[in-house]
């Protein structure tokens, strides 16, 4: 474990370096590129007076929601397009259309329909997430190899073995592909939504640092979601390890 | 050899839609099967020998004739594949147990019952293996099991040494006698190996090029249990002959 983290931690503390070094000796203002440790001090008082905390628990409560919402809609979704050639054909048209959509052009549209509380942000997060997971869902379903239908059958399996025992398994890493990508998404989601109108969240704190001038604050809020999207991409990444052990080598 | 047939095949055809008129596949095949009996299907690449496999499994459906199992219900069946076929996200001892969880046996009694099987088909020591770690004669142990942990009533074979070797083919026929003599299964085996059909069974139906037909219905009056060497005997050559014949 310290093997493979010690480059990691070389390369964070040398970017922390350079960022000093410029700051320090580039005379490029506070307020336009802020020192790392105007950042720090900016977070520990956010942490303090728990703006920061609370912030980001919104923000996370709209991807998580909009993560899973998203997430279900599109595995249903995907796994009856998967199962049925006519469906798809009725209903691929508008799939594709709506992906021809930028989520980020309607954020405005979902903002005035929805409201600016929660709601907005986790539907803009839930349709950002969708594609790509059903995109996964689909290639993952169909990509079952037929001849574990044909073993199922011969012992005359139900429909639900079929499922669980074959098509989850069998369709898990390339779902679980999707659901990497689409993890990281959720997280500029909810922040688009925010930045259209929001009067909490990481977006909300993004926004109000910018206005004032506040650089450092806008570099916390900036940080805060680098670490939401790692973490979210760190659980997909146990979930793989935990889960597709069997394909390593 | 009791001689209520256990599967009677009457007239059966099976016609794949295609552009001209259909490819028909199997033509008008008629023939019993015994308890415990070993028969393989001989036939030439296009013959029709899997699909009449396939017909027998239910996984398709017969476009005219008939087959009857013995008790007139739908049997058990314990197949296996050309390929192994096994789920490489499960271990050895979890492919074997799968007909069981899909009969949902308690888990405890599919585990000890697997170990039996693991112990039957040579593959100690392998329980917690995953398919990727198994070599191609392994792979097929661990499907022929599969194919046995649920006492079917019938065993079905899909040339199921077909993608291995030489030499462990040759390991297999044994291993595979050896198995159905502890088990007194009732096997159809398909094959395109004279040799394959000869050393494991007690009756070799020869089908035609396509549409599949029956050619030849030869009985292998060989004894048992069956050496390697007996591939070398006046008897075998004789019967294959007869076979290589048969066989346009």
């Amino acid at each position: 474990m310290t093997k493979r983290l010690t480059p990691i931690l070389i390369s964070i503390l040398s970017f922390l370096l350079v960022w000093h070094l410029i700051t320090r000796y580039s005379g490029i203002p506070n307020f336009i590129l802020p020192s790392p440790l105007s950042v720090w001090t900016r977070f520990l008082r956010a942490v303090d007076d728990r703006s920061l905390p609370y912030h980001t628990g919104i923000t996370l409560i709209e991807i998580l929601l909009g993560l899973l919402t998203g997430v279900l809609f599109a595995t249903v979704v995907g796994y009856l397009l998967a199962k049925s050639r006519s469906l798809e054909r009725v209903l691929s048209p508008y799939l594709v259309a709506s992906q021809a959509i930028p989520v980020v052009a309607i954020a405005p549209l979902l903002v005035i329909w929805l409201g600016e509380g929660i709601l907005s942000k986790v539907v803009i997060c839930a349709l950002i997430v969708f594609f790509p997971v059903l995109v996964n869902t689909i290639v993952g379903v169909r990509a079952v190899p037929i001849a574990l239908y044909d073993l199922m059958n011969s012992l005359h399996a139900t429909r639900a073995q079929i499922l669980w025992k074959v098509e989850v398994p069998a369709s898990l890493p390339v779902f679980l592909g999707g659901l990497r990508i689409g993890a990281t998404l959720s997280v500029i989601g909810a922040i688009v939504g925010e930045l259209v109108d929001a009067e909490e969240g990481l977006g909300f704190l993004l926004q109000l640092g910018d206005f004032q001038y506040d650089t450092p604050m806008v570099f916390v809020a900036v940080f805060t979601l680098i670490a939401l999207a790692l973490m979210l991409y760190g659980i997909v990444t146990m979930l793989e390890r935990r889960f597709l052990g069997w394909q390593e080598k | 050899m009791s001689h209520t047939p256990i599967l009677t095949i009457r007239n059966l055809s099976a016609v794949f839609p295609d552009n001209n008129g259909g490819l028909r596949a199997l033509d008008d095949i008629s023939f019993d099967v015994h308890p415990r009996e070993f028969v393989c299907v001989l036939g030439p690449s296009g013959s029709g020998k899997t699909t009449l496999l396939r017909i027998l499994a239910g996984l398709i459906s017969p476009t005219s004739g008939s087959f009857m199992f013995g008790h007139g219900e739908q049997p058990s069946i314990g197949m296996v594949f050309q390929q192994a076929n096994l789920m490489p996200w499960r271990t050895v001892m979890d492919n074997i147990k799968l007909p069981l969880e899909v009969i949902s046996m308690d888990s405890q009694t599919a585990r000890t019952k697997a170990q039996d099987m693991i112990e039957l088909v040579g593959l100690q020591g392998f329980e917690d293996s995953l398919p990727r770690d198994l070599s191609g004669g392994m792979a097929q142990r661990v499907a022929i099991a599969r194919a046995l942990i649920h006492d079917p009533d019938l065993l079905l074979l899909d040339e199921p040494f077909a993608s291995l070797d030489a030499m462990t083919r040759e390991r297999m026929w044994t291993e595979l006698s050896r198995i159905w003599q502890a088990r007194q299964k009732t096997v159809i085996m398909v094959t395109h190996s004279i040799n394959e059909s000869l050393f494991l069974a007690d009756r070799v139906l020869v089908l035609t090029q396509r549409p599949g037909k029956v050619k030849l219905d030869l009985k292998v009056d060989l004894p048992r249990p069956r050496k390697d060497d007996i591939r070398y005997t006046s008897h075998f050559g004789r019967l294959a002959r007869k076979l290589r014949e048969a066989i346009e």
